[in-house]
């Protein structure tokens, strides 16, 4: 046995010393599912199979299933076993693991969307009694937050721009503009709100945003469209806060300590590309932090914690001022790639390719042979592989400049199944009305959308004009979720799931007072307006895999028939743009000219009204009598004033 | 107050009131109109300044070096234009589109309530076409518009040219923070209308229009731009909106102080500034700039394209490129580079534009008068009716005042009502038959006291004038006051007319003369003086027949406009002031 535990111990020690080097061969084989669950694995490399003969001359990734297999096995048994052998040691070897990726997509409007996520994956329980103290990948900072709050689930985003679904698509994960922050607490926290409040002062400073601003005023209990996304089926909502920040404004000041939780900082790996003076001359920036837990293994018999770091940007063709349609990662991050990050399991950069299987809409170089498939959002895509971890990438230069060489030049919309706008309507600055649109683009499939809505109370919801209509017709909403508003003290929380009907497009529409406010709780740019924060729409969108299944040329017929419900539908959550509202606002160099006037009409003005008001005046004849005016005289000779 | 709590003094003060009264409405008269001149005197005028910080010291380059590929856009959109016979959609679509705007259009269809014989046009078809530039990093909630319009004939081609060539230019810059609409708008105000409405998805005016399927969030500022030649010899700068609105006063300010840095000329109501201001010359030209300004508001017109945003909350003007035979020429390069450096400085804000005034007159373009310069002489007019007003039964004028009110509603509902009718009958097309029935119940009107004294029962008494006159003048006094709050020029101009007759006028005056000083002084006549002073005040006088016509297209735009774009002076002249007037006739014709 001893032994055995030996060679276990040997078996153990090559894997982790030498995972950089030796597993790079075996990662290189793993699908690129990591991100989509182990369900994924099976369908696609059936599609694969059945993909190949058209692509043959390519050499799939994942097409050699065994070894893939054998190497999930191998990780199961390393998962499962590890455990049992090291818990009776008194020394607790915490099993974490790192890793990171960069996905590049050239968007159809000629942009290009750069895509990092940082994983580290913890086993441990941050939950028990004594505090875990020995840090290695995962970082303390984030550690002691998520053991002293309770905290189950942690989502927080930080977003500068409004990512444009009719131009660039779906993202891989959606923020709205501003900050974002919803966390899933323990059941065991008692006082809720109290945990949330402190929980939001801590994560002010760890990230440097102004998330302290957030209160009862701004944040909502969300029934149903926010779902913890790891493990546990929690349903009780009073676990759960949500909080937006529209008015964020996200900054080098925020990306640096963001940098900081990364277990390589920025000095090596795909953070050195993380430059802000680049990350912020593009036109979309989102970072966020995503931490929940995770099940190691397909049974789910022990959990770990997942920190996801992800940051997404778009950069702009037309800002760089060029006439050649040229990228290449120096020009968008000012940096090439030089290793990867020496303590990441695995570090990888995937290049999408789909719209350009031939080459004819731009050219990579260097090119790679390595092509990995995946389901995306509905969507299958392809993939050029980059492995970080092998020092072929890097050539004879060892450097990797990715350069990507535009061909043809369109810039057309696209038509995503699923978007959404928002916008005020009216004028003046007594009412108004918040219309939500939301188009279903399916050509012949409907499906239900959760829409989630929170309106500051300083908007008064007429909750009875509420109106959903599509088609023209009215569209009775199945689920209605209504929280009035508290003033001063809750916003209004509207939660409805809307099916829409198929190419459609569905508007709602609810009118809304402007609150007066009192003069000191006006901000001090109060004619700036006042921000409402987006609505989030969360919906299962049937897939555009799904759609071509009628259609499709190349799959054998047996295999086409019934929709396969893995691809069937993605989840989508979209954001609306968030909205500027003018309130009633008094001109703020009055107070000083009121508080003059009033002070002088009340002085001269009613001072003399009162006076004559209480006075009574008669004219009288000055009649003094004899005895007075002996006085008077004898007054007078004595130098002293009359009576 | 000492002066009013010694009963003696106050008596004295009350008997100077009654002996002088007569004296002292005429001095107060006077001084009204005298202190109203005097504001167009330079040295009692304030200099304007820029009051918004951040539009003030903050250093804007201006860069833009391509008028000339403008110019060439501009051509080619003419030739598209005539091509297609109206606005050129898909070139335009086209267009925007290469040049990295995200691009929507919007059709319109509008049906006059009666042809519009001035522009032609009585069933109105349209699309306008906008695009886009969505700034880097900004969440969509604030936006920017440059609009020109797609006018008929061969008129602001270079316009549509420029904004194109701005926006080509502006969409390679990294440093817009609101994001910006450029606006191509055919069938000039109605199509403006129908994508303000569109946009703020309200419907004032019963137009009919398709959605807006992009917008960029609440619009901060607007400009509209007139072009129609390579190069200009000044820009003009329009401020006049619609029901007399007023842009805040720190465009103005913007648009001043960029001519002066780029060393292009600026003229308002297409006046240069001078610098003689002590001169009768330099003061007349003054008077006549800030008379023009006072005429132009009072109509309560939209000016410009620029005019109908102003009902959003959203400050604007039109900017017109005026060519005329003068020596100094400003090229397309030059503009473009003036409207850069605008738009910067627009981008630049971080509230909306709120700082500067909101109501004020420019006797030039460096000068303005504020509100609180202005509204003494308005006042000095004002207070004649509350002087003329002696004690008084208020039910008993009942009668007069229902039935003044009465023609006041017939003279605002039936000319449209009746055009069929009237084209039935007579010989007349729809707009004239519009405009004639107007001037017939307006004439009508003046019969209405042998109406009104025929369902009077009994004598009108001497007590029965009083109280009638008293009702009046306080009438007159509240509907003038609000009309000078809310637009200064119109209420000045009523005043100016209805002021003395309110103050003259009881049934012991020589009837003829008293007869005839009324009607001239009406609001008809008040319109159709006006028409000829605005002829001679933009020096070309017209004919007294030319006079007639304009003053007979004047109404039907002015009931057009109510109709179009919701202007409140038609509804205000026929509701309101026109009954008043009536009572005062009433009170004239007593028996």
């Amino acid at each position: 046995m001893a032994a055995h535990r030996c060679s276990w111990w040997s078996w153990l020690l090559i894997l982790f010393s030498l995972s950089v080097f030796v597993v790079a061969d075996i990662h290189e084989t793993t699908p690129v599912n990591d991100h989509h669950g182990g369900v994924d694995h099976n369908a696609q490399t059936a599609e694969q199979t059945a993909d190949q003969p058209a692509v043959e001359e390519r050499r799939w990734e994942a097409t050699e299933v065994k070894e893939a297999a054998t190497v999930d096995a191998a990780a199961d048994i390393q998962g499962t076993s590890a455990p049992e052998t090291v818990v009776p040691s008194s020394v607790p070897q915490p099993k974490d693991d790192f890793q990171e990726e960069l996905v590049i997509r050239p968007l159809h409007s000629g942009d290009i969307y750069a895509s990092f996520q940082f994983r580290t994956l913890w086993d441990t329980d941050f939950m028990r009694e004594n505090k875990v103290s020995h840090y290695r990948l995962f970082p303390k900072s984030l550690g002691q937050v998520i053991s002293k709050f309770s905290v189950r689930e942690l989502h927080i985003s930080f977003t500068q721009g409004y990512w444009r679904t009719m131009q660039w698509g779906q993202p891989f994960i959606p923020s709205p503009p501003g900050a974002e922050l919803w966390v899933w607490f323990q059941d065991s926290v008692t006082d809720v709100d109290a945990t949330w409040k402190e929980l939001t002062n801590v994560l002010s400073g760890i990230f440097c945003a102004s998330l302290n601003f957030i209160d009862s005023t701004n944040t909502v209990q969300p029934s149903a469209s926010f779902k913890p996304l790891g493990i546990g089926n929690v349903t009780d909502h009073s676990f759960v806060r949500y909080a937006t920040l529209p008015r964020e404004i996200v900054c080098t000041e925020n990306l640096t300590p963001w940098k900081k939780l990364l277990p390589c900082g920025s000095k090596a790996g795909l953070a050195v590309l993380l430059k802000s003076e680049k990350l912020f001359h593009s036109s979309f920036h989102s970072q966020a932090v995503h931490i929940r837990s995770v099940c190691q293994d397909w049974q789910c018999k022990t959990t770990s914690w997942e920190l996801r770091q992800t940051l997404n940007s778009v950069f702009d063709l037309h800002n760089s001022g060029q006439t050649k349609r040229e990228w290449s990662l120096f020009k968008m991050f000012s940096r090439t790639l030089t290793e990867a990050c020496p303590l990441a399991s695995s570090s990888k950069l995937y290049i999408d390719i789909t719209d350009n299987p031939q080459g004819e809409q731009f050219e990579l170089s260097p090119a790679t042979s390595l092509l990995s498939q995946a389901v995306v959002l509905g969507d299958r895509r392809t993939f050029s592989v980059y492995d970080l971890t092998q020092e072929t990438t890097f050539g004879s230069v060892r450097s990797l400049n990715l350069l990507i060489r535009w061909k043809s030049n369109e810039g057309e919309m696209l038509r995503p199944l699923l978007h959404a706008e928002r916008y005020v309507a009216g004028y003046g600055l007594q009412t108004g009305e918040i219309h939500t649109l939301m188009y279903n683009n399916h050509p012949y499939r409907s499906f239900p959308v959760l829409l989630l809505d929170s309106v500051p109370w300083y908007l008064r919801l007429y909750i009875h004009t509420l109106s959903v209509t599509s088609k023209g017709k009215d569209n009775k909403p199945s689920y209605i979720h209504y929280e009035p508003s508290k003033d001063r003290v809750k916003p209004h929380l509207l939660e409805m799931l809307i099916q829409l009907p198929p190419n459609s497009v569905t508007e709602v529409t609810v009118q809304f007072e402007r609150a007066l406010l009192k003069w000191t709780e006006y901000p001090p740019d109060p004619n700036h307006g006042f921000y409402v924060g987006s609505s989030v729409i969360s919906s299962l969108v049937p897939s555009t895999v799904a759609m071509h299944t009628n259609s499709t040329q190349e799959r054998p017929l047996f295999s086409s028939f019934f929709p396969c419900k893995e691809e069937s539908s993605y989840f989508v959550r979209i954001y609306t743009e968030p909205l500027l509202v003018n309130l009633p606002t008094p001109d703020f160099s009055m107070p000083y000219n009121v508080i003059c006037l009033t002070c002088t009409v009340v002085a001269v003005g009613y001072g003399s009204l009162y006076n004559l008001l209480t006075r009574s005046f008669q004219i009288e004849e000055p009649n003094p009598g004899l005895a007075k005016r002996i006085a008077n005289v004898i007054r007078r000779m004595r130098g002293v004033p009359p009576l | 107050m000492g002066l009013l709590s010694d009963p003696n003094r106050r008596r004295a003060l009350i008997s100077m009131l009654t002996r002088l009264n007569a004296p002292i409405c005429v001095v107060c008269y006077f001084a009204g109109v005298a202190w109203f001149m005097g504001l167009a005197f330079e040295p009692f005028t304030l200099r304007t300044y820029m009051s918004e910080n951040a539009m003030g010291s903050t250093m804007v380059e201006e860069r833009f070096p391509a008028g000339e590929r403008a110019l060439a856009t501009g051509r080619e959109f003419a030739a598209h234009k005539k091509k297609v016979g109206g606005m050129p959609v898909d070139w335009l679509v086209k267009n925007m589109q290469d040049r990295g705007l995200e691009v929507f259009t919007q059709s319109f269809s509008r049906t006059l309530p009666f042809p519009d014989e001035n522009k032609e046009r009585y069933i109105v078809k349209g699309t306008n076409v906008y695009g886009i530039l969505r700034a880097p990093r900004a969440p969509r909630t604030e936006a920017l518009v440059l609009s020109a319009p797609c006018s008929p004939g061969d008129n602001n081609n270079q316009a549509v040219g420029l904004l194109l060539g701005l926006a080509q230019y502006f969409r390679n810059q990294i440093y817009w923070a609101k994001d910006i609409i450029f606006l191509v708008n055919e069938h000039d105000l109605i199509g403006m209308q129908a994508w303000l409405e569109g946009y703020h998805h309200t419907n004032t005016t019963g137009m009919s229009w398709s959605p807006l399927q992009g917008r960029g969030g609440s619009i901060q500022a607007a400009l509209s731009l007139e072009l129609s030649s390579d190069v200009i010899t000044s820009l003009d700068l329009v401020l006049e909106g619609l029901n007399g609105q007023l842009p805040n006063l720190d465009l103005a300010n913007l648009f001043y102080a960029f001519c002066q840095k780029i060393g292009v000329l600026c003229t308002i109501q297409g006046k240069l500034q001078r610098n003689d201001w002590d001169s009768v010359s330099g003061y007349s030209h003054a008077v006549q700039t800030m008379m023009l300004m006072v005429m132009k508001q009072a109509s309560g017109r939209p000016w410009g394209d620029h005019g109908l945003f102003l009902r959003y909350h959203i400050e604007a003007a039109t900017i017109k490129g005026v060519n005329s035979f003068r020596q100094y020429k400003t090229d397309a390069t030059t503009i473009g580079r003036l409207l850069e450096g605008m738009y910067r400085k627009l981008n630049n804000l971080l509230e909306r534009l709120h700082q500067s005034y909101f109501f004020y007159l420019m006797p030039s373009l460096s000068h303005f008068v504020s509100i609180g310069y202005y509204m003494p002489a308005f006042g000095l007019l004002a207070v004649i009716l509350l002087l003329r007003q002696s004690s008084p039964g208020v039910l008993s004028v009942l009668t007069p005042l229902v039935i003044s009110h009465l023609t006041g509603v017939a003279l605002y509902a039936l000319p449209i009502r009746f055009q069929e009718t009237a084209v039935e009958h007579f010989p007349v097309s729809e707009t004239e038959a519009v405009v004639l029935t107007a001037i017939a119940i307006y004439t009508a009107g003046l019969a209405l006291p042998h109406n009104t004294h025929r369902l009077l029962s009994g004598e009108g008494t001497e007590q029965g004038w009083r109280v009638l006159k008293l009702v009046a003048v306080l009438y007159l006094a509240v509907l003038l006051g609000c009309t000078a709050l809310i637009n200064f020029s119109l209420g000045f101009i009523l005043a100016l007319t209805l002021v003395p007759l309110a103050a003259f006028v009881t049934p012991h005056v020589p009837k003829v003369l008293s007869a005839f000083i009324l009607v001239i002084l009406s609001p008809a006549c008040t319109l159709l003086f006006s028409v000829f002073f605005f002829q001679e005040l933009q020096d070309m006088p017209v004919s007294f027949q030319d006079g007639w016509l304009l003053f007979l297209s004047v109404i039907s735009q002015g009931i057009l406009d109510h109709s179009l774009y919701g202007s409140l002076v038609y509804p205000l002249i026929a509701l309101l002031v026109f009954p008043c007037w009536l009572l005062f006739w009433n009170i004239l014709f007593w028996k």
